[in-house]
């Protein structure tokens, strides 16, 4: 028996270092092998990282596709100028697609539920806009370490011409090679940080200094408590309930979607380096502050099925 | 602090070795399972758990419904964790046999693998099966993770002779470093925390060894440089940037490179970041690097070290695991990506299936899905390669459908076959478009494809009786001519079918390099070997004609008896009956036999001919 290997004394690549080189190369790859990629930019912390590998990726250049947000209509205020500034500010293409449909009918989360207002506002909008833009490939800013079928998800994933996912059809991903071909109507998803965890994009974030939104950082915001939730109270479409009156708490978020559907948690964090010591010491998952996963096991796999992303 | 490092790792057993306990253990001990998923994990355990009342760790690692419910692992899942000096992917893989594929994939990018063993059963057959795969995909340091020392009272001696059992198969795998450790995922013991039952151990517990193992990058970097080429950035004309990610050895401005497979030398002038320059670019990172001369470099190209660069070939030795649906043919044209580069290939030649439990070679004519071979494999364009065990990254390639676009195939390349080293290509003078002149005609072949009795070697020798009253100069390749010689020796198994237009096409195409017009008749019953025929033609050279007649009609045609004697059971394999007939999806022409008659069809012909300008 050989005895174990003693620590070698050059430790190579950080951990960040090596995800981030694994990242760019699937931005390379993607954009060399298909016709009509485009970044889903989701306003969030996971969108700011995929953005900033982007740019990595093809810079000098700049990344040779636009932005795709699809804005439900709910998102939080700091979130559509932190988008359109970032837009501004880096010269790149912003698609901004909103459902019409879902617009005519006013679907909300108030007035639909959490989860018909998903369907529509998100899954369906985003199948429109891919099918609208031609688009055969979409960056996504999912991560293995999410959830349980995010688990076996792959880099590179195919969707059928309904945009849904068949875990039977995923092909097996070898090395670092790719397997991006597909037929006519077919689309790829490309998860560049499905190695990620929660944490490595904080590091990275604070590694890279990659801009985000201050909604990540702690201040006195207007919250009513929902569920055992904070609820930020962001415009008056919120229908506050008998009694029910918006106070001033110290919040902040660790992750970010739909005002309505998003809890805030107590913090006195306003630095990454607060942030990311929190994180640390944290004992919950992110996605706890989410209410559309929380309905049973299962259910991601369900929407994804469907064509969520 | 010293920065943490990465690891990646391959989890290997069975269900009943305990496999998602450990994993389940690992997280669990390392504090990385949130408070709220453990709490989601209390309540599953009450739901599918198979611990009675305790919580069941190795739900958590559980991820598909279908497999909480079949209580199987069916897919290779990603798990994380991490420690002060140390982050760890584990790429959890299902262990029985007919999820070999998902092994490998897990086993592909992983610097390190633990394999599972139950001590109450000690090495078994899956055992051996998977440290032979582990192996077989390069995976330097193995360990033997032997469970359950609880259920054996943490008896020295069996452990000492499972350990003595497996440094024999390490030493016949060859694998470069192994170790044993006795552990208990159960209880925990000797997997995170050392374990007050087995003193007799001083070795490290599970994770103090994983936190020390090196990772695969801190050797590459010890490789010779090599960087294929990705992307080539030119976001003006001032700017000309070769994008990739440096996978061995490290380059500085200055150094000379190697493109492959073309040969052309330069030298490195800038790595360009966006936070700078860099001074030097080394193995694990995604760089972009500017030569300091115009030389021609694509995407798929590779850079290397002038002083020690790939080989350059077409034809190679490969170890093969087929992870396809449909059996791997011998002969078929899939492509073949390798690096950032995609060609055709043909496994030429299927020396032998490996046994993957006893390593023994056996016969075989197709590799079936999960099933591993030594094949000869060719080219359609010389390719850069180093042999995998050297590189895995310019070593390891995926075979892909050309029809299902699926990832049919994992491979390693061994060695170059030393014929197309000895053999170059012998340059002539006279060429193609001479003879051609000579004989005042534009050479091209007309692939006659349809059912036996569609009427296609009827058709082929009135179309050439009219072409040679036109002063052309042709051949006519008959399917049954030439299976009483070239192709005596081929049957009519799908592989043996393969092989027989593979020669068939290769034939037509020597004849179309002498100039002539070739008329080539043959069922050709898969669009797989009809594109690769096509692909061996310069444009406009190739016109598929699909003599199409249903089968009904070419049944009762039955000009040779044959469809008789296949219904009889006579004859296998007979296309139609028991062996598919895969229409034409764009021939150059179809010709309806039953509409049109023998003359009408000739005319057709023709006239389709001019169309192509190739009368």
């Amino acid at each position: 028996m050989t005895p174990p290997h003693a620590a070698s004394t050059s430790p190579g690549l950080s951990h960040l270092e090596r995800l981030e080189a694994e990242s760019i190369g699937i931005f390379r790859e993607i954009a060399a092998e298909c016709e009509r990629p485009v970044l889903l930019y989701s306003i969030g912390k996971d969108s700011a990282v995929l953005l900033h590998l982007a740019r990595r990726a093809f810079h000098p250049a700049k990344p040779p596709f636009p932005l795709l947000h699809v804005d439900t209509g709910w998102k939080f205020r700091e979130m559509i100028a932190f988008r359109d500034q970032t837009a501004r500010e880096l010269g790149l293409e912003l698609i901004v697609h909103t459902n019409p449909e879902g617009i005519r009918a006013g679907v909300g989360p108030f007035t639909h539920g959490s989860a018909l207002h998903t369907q529509i506002m998100k899954t369906d909008a985003l199948k429109q806009a891919l099918e609208a833009g031609g688009f055969d490939a979409a960056f996504g800013g999912a991560r293995r370490d999410e959830e349980a079928s995010r688990a076996k998800e792959r880099v590179v994933s195919l969707r059928t011409t309904n945009h849904g996912w068949d875990p039977k059809r995923q092909r097996p991903e070898l090395w670092r090679l790719y397997n991006t071909r597909k037929r006519p109507g077919e689309s790829l998803r490309v998860f560049p940080l499905s190695n990620w965890t929660e944490l490595d994009v904080w590091r990275y974030v604070r590694w890279r200094a990659v801009p985000v939104v201050p909604l990540y950082f702690a201040a006195p915001r207007p919250v009513v408590q929902r569920e055992g939730a904070w609820i930020m109270v962001d415009d008056d479409r919120i229908p506050l309930r008998t009694g029910e009156a918006p106070e001033t708490r110290t919040v902040r978020f660790r992750t970010l979607g739909d005002w309505p559907l998003t809890g805030a948690v107590e913090s006195q964090a306003q630095t990454l380096d607060a942030v990311i010591a929190e994180m640390e010491a944290a004992t919950v998952s992110e996605r706890q502050g989410r209410f559309i996963d929380r309905d049973e096991s299962g259910s991601m796999e369900k929407k994804k099925r469907n064509g969520y992303f | 602090m010293e920065p943490q490092t990465l690891l990646r790792l391959v989890l290997c057993g069975s269900v009943d070795d305990g496999k998602s306990t450990l994993l389940g253990r690992l997280l669990h001990d390392t504090g990385s399972i949130p408070e709220d998923q453990l709490a989601a994990l209390v309540r599953d355990s009450r739901r599918f758990g198979s611990q009675g009342d305790a919580t069941d760790l190795a739900l958590l690692t559980d991820g598909l419904q279908a497999e909480r419910e079949q209580g199987i692992t069916i897919d290779v899942a990603y798990r994380f964790f991490g420690t002060r000096r140390r982050r760890f992917i584990v790429a959890d893989a299902p262990g029985h046999e007919q999820y070999t594929r998902n092994m490998v994939t897990g086993a592909s990018t992983a610097d390190a693998a633990v394999i599972l063993v139950d001590a109450t059963r000690g090495v078994l057959t899956q055992t051996r099966r998977h440290s032979f795969l582990v192996s077989l995909l390069g995976v330097r340091h193995l360990v033997l993770a032997v469970n359950k020392m609880d259920a054996v009272g943490w008896s020295r001696a069996a452990f000492d002779a499972i350990a003595a059992e497996f440094d024999e198969l390490a030493r016949r795998l060859a694998i470069p470093e192994h170790t044993a450790i006795p552990l208990s995922a159960l209880t925990g013991g000797h997997v995170v925390h050392r374990s007050a039952e087995a003193p007799w151990n001083g070795g490290p517990t599970l994770l103090e060894l994983l936190e020390s193992l090196p990772v695969d990058e801190q050797r590459a970097a010890r490789q010779p440089f090599r960087m294929p080429v990705q992307w080539v950035s030119r976001p003006d004309p001032g700017f000309r940037g070769y994008a990739g990610l440096v996978v061995s050895g490290a380059v500085g401005p200055g150094d000379r490179v190697r493109v492959s497979p073309s040969g052309r030398e330069s030298q490195i002038a800038r790595i360009v970041t966006m936070d700078g320059d860099q001074a030097q670019a080394s193995a694990g990172q995604s760089v972009v690097l500017t030569l300091s001369d115009h030389i021609d470099v694509s995407r798929g190209d590779m850079l290397s070290a002038v002083t020690a660069p790939p080989d350059v070939a077409d034809q190679f030795e490969c170890a093969l695991v087929w992870m396809g649906d449909e059996p791997m043919l011998p002969g078929r044209s899939y492509l073949l990506k390798i690096g950032a580069r995609t060609v055709g290939a043909v496994v030429s030649d299927l020396k032998h299936a490996v046994d993957v439990h006893s390593f023994d070679p056996v016969p075989a004519k197709t590799l079936n899905l999960n099933e591993v071979g030594i094949c000869n494999l060719t080219t359609d364009e010389p390719i850069a390669f180093d042999p995998y065990g050297q590189n895995r990254d310019t070593g390891g390639f995926i075979l892909i459908d050309r029809l299902s676009d699926a990832t049919v195939g994992a491979g390693m390349l061994r060695f170059a076959l030393n014929r197309a080293h000895n053999i170059p290509w012998q340059p002539v003078d006279i060429d193609k478009s001479a003879r051609a002149d000579v004989k005042g005609q534009k050479p091209a072949v007309l692939w006659f494809t349809g059912l036996s009795g569609s009427g296609k070697s009827t058709l082929a020798n009135a179309v050439e009786r009219r072409l040679f009253a036109l002063g052309r100069h042709t051949y006519l390749l008959d399917g049954d001519n030439l299976r009483h010689g070239l192709n005596k020796d081929l049957g009519f198994t799908e592989a043996d079918r393969v092989e027989n237009i593979r020669r068939a096409a290769e034939v037509a195409r020597l004849m179309v390099d002498a100039g002539l017009v070739v008329l080539a008749a043959f069922i050709s019953p898969f669009r797989a070997e009809r594109r690769a025929a096509r692909q061996r033609f310069a444009p406009g050279e190739f016109m598929e004609v699909f003599v199409d007649a249903p089968l009904a009609i070419a049944e009762d045609r039955d000009p040779k008896g044959l469809y008789k004697k296949a219904r009889a059971g006579s004859l296998r394999n007979f296309t139609g009956v028991d062996s598919p007939y895969e229409t034409p999806e764009a021939p150059e022409l179809r010709v309806d036999t039953e509409a049109s008659s023998v003359a009408q069809a000739v005319d057709q012909i023709l006239e389709r001919m001019r169309d192509l300008g190739l009368l």
